[in-house]
């Protein structure tokens, strides 16, 4: 469980990007920071690693206040996902995704060969092991940056925008991945993204972040999209407009669904999911 | 054509002399160039006094160095150690502003990406940094070392013998062919220990060849087999 308490963050040139932000960030779930840029959410993420330390209050992980753990070695054992993977470009595929546990000083051959499972974990060939970052397509340099942020088996995984620089169908592809991986990895994940889509997507729990990182809604994304806590919320979900505000029309060949523009959106089917 | 089929031992001696010569230098002026050129990168301060001052270093004539070095550093004014200090004075003037530049040029999403994952800040330097920077300094090192090569030359004025030898022989006695062999022999020196430089930078920094830039499809991983070995 990840814990902010009344953190703020006050940058140096005097911006206040976190203004008295709390929030509970329970484990095994994944919770997605959504919010246009300028709402904090990315400082918010990188709180957690001690990559930015809070102006104020605490950040706790499982009821430990992280400001006085060593930000090196915490950062060894919470997973790190970033944009484009974030990888190193001199590294080979499979030294890339080694890099932690080498750190931490696992044997070279020992992390490599543990590399090669988690290439197959994340659904990469295993032929692109020794080719370099820019051999690879966008969605497989993804695939390796996620895999990366796995390979020390952290119980924490932090995900900064990382689908953000690939095309839509890998994007698609890449997500339900992260779904799947989810499902059997269980671990905590804390996702950021200006996407709302993506968030109500991969979101057990979706915090919505107006500017300075104040919190607009919490909640599933259910809850969000059934009772918009404001007119912010609201505008920024589009619940009454766009995609998301459908009706029905009936034609001649059945009913379907169309939004607020008029375009079809889909059909209507009896007995939907349950839950 | 005659004096040189005539002198072959002597251009071959002086050849190798002249190679001898050229590499302290290039080397020394490497590593001291790799602390200075972190200072000028990391620090403001340090970084327009350090770039100025080796700028400047670069503009004092070879020769006026050359005789000015030995009472300073209280050595003979025929001791090679003079040209050695020299040159590397020079090479240094030259590569710790190109160790700055190159440190600069590293992706700063790279840094913090490793800074992410849990480098320390020295093991980020120098498996991270120093590395990634790699092609710039090597830029500056070629620059440097050929500009050694060509002032080894310089250093026939003290006595010091180099290619420079043929130079101020081949003037002294009109032999024209002389002359040319001696600049002919230090072009080709230049180009060898530039190659060399190069072979090194390809074999050290296996991911900047040319093979391994061009950036694969998507087939790619559908279709492992397709691409054959012939991929890597």
């Amino acid at each position: 469980m990840i814990e902010f308490r009344s953190v703020s963050k006050q940058f140096p040139d005097g911006t206040l990007a976190v203004d008295d932000f709390s929030l509970v960030m329970p484990s095994r779930k994944t919770t997605v920071l959504v919010g246009s840029s300028g709402s904090g959410k990315t400082t918010i993420l990188r709180m957690i690693n001690r990559m930015v330390d809070p102006t104020g209050g605490a950040v706790l992980i499982d009821d430990e206040d992280i400001s006085g753990l060593e930000p090196v070695a915490l950062r060894r054992r919470i997973g790190y996902v970033m944009q484009n993977g974030g990888l190193l470009p001199h590294f080979k595929v499979v030294d890339n995704i080694a890099t932690v546990p080498v750190l931490t000083g696992v044997p070279r051959g020992a992390a490599r060969e543990q590399a090669l499972t988690l290439m197959d974990t994340v659904g990469l060939d295993r032929s692109l092991a020794d080719r370099y970052p820019s051999q690879l397509s966008g969605g497989q340099q993804q695939r390796v940056g996620v895999a990366r942020g796995l390979a020390a088996n952290p119980n924490i995984l932090l995900m900064d925008e990382p689908f953000g620089a690939v095309d839509p169908i890998v994007r698609a592809e890449l997500q339900q991945e992260t779904i799947r991986l989810q499902r059997e990895l269980d671990k905590t994940v804390v996702f950021v993204t200006h996407d709302i889509d993506e968030a109500f997507l991969l979101g057990d729990q979706v915090v919505i972040l107006e500017k300075g990182g104040r919190i607009a809604q919490v909640g599933s994304p259910t809850e969000i999209l059934a009772d918009p806590a404001s007119e912010f919320v609201a505008d920024f979900i589009g619940a009454d407009r766009g995609k998301r505000a459908l009706s029905i029309r009936r034609t001649e060949r059945g009913a379907i669904l169309v939004d607020s523009e008029g375009r079809a959106a889909g059909v209507l089917v009896d007995g939907g999911p349950t839950a | 054509m005659n004096w040189v089929w005539n002198n072959l031992d002597l251009i071959g001696e002086l050849t190798l002399e002249h190679i001898r010569l050229s590499i302290p230098p290039i080397l020394l002026g490497f590593l001291i160039s790799i602390p200075l050129g972190f200072l000028a990168y990391r620090f403001k301060l340090t970084r327009g006094l350090l770039l100025t001052v080796a700028g400047l270093l670069y503009t004092i004539p070879s020769l006026a160095l050359f005789v000015i070095l030995p009472p300073i550093i209280g050595v003979s004014y025929l001791s090679e150690v003079n040209i050695t200090i020299a040159l590397t004075i020079y090479a240094v003037a030259i590569m710790a502003r190109s160790v700055a530049d190159a440190l600069g040029s590293v992706d700063p999403a790279v840094r913090q990406s490793a800074t992410a994952v849990g480098f320390s800040s020295w093991r980020r330097f120098w498996q991270v940094e120093f590395p990634l920077a790699g092609p710039v300094i090597l830029a500056g090192l070629r620059v440097a070392s050929v500009s050694t090569v060509s002032l080894v030359t310089v250093g026939i004025f003290i006595g010091i013998e180099s290619l420079g030898y043929l130079f101020t022989n081949g003037l002294q006695r009109r032999i024209f062919a002389e002359v040319l062999t001696g600049v002919v022999m230090t072009v080709i020196v230049a180009l060898l220990i530039d190659a060399i430089l190069v072979l090194i930078g390809r074999l050290l920094m296996p991911w900047t060849n040319p093979g391994t830039r061009r950036s694969a499809n998507r087939t790619a991983t559908q279709l492992p087999l397709a691409q054959g070995g012939g991929a890597r």
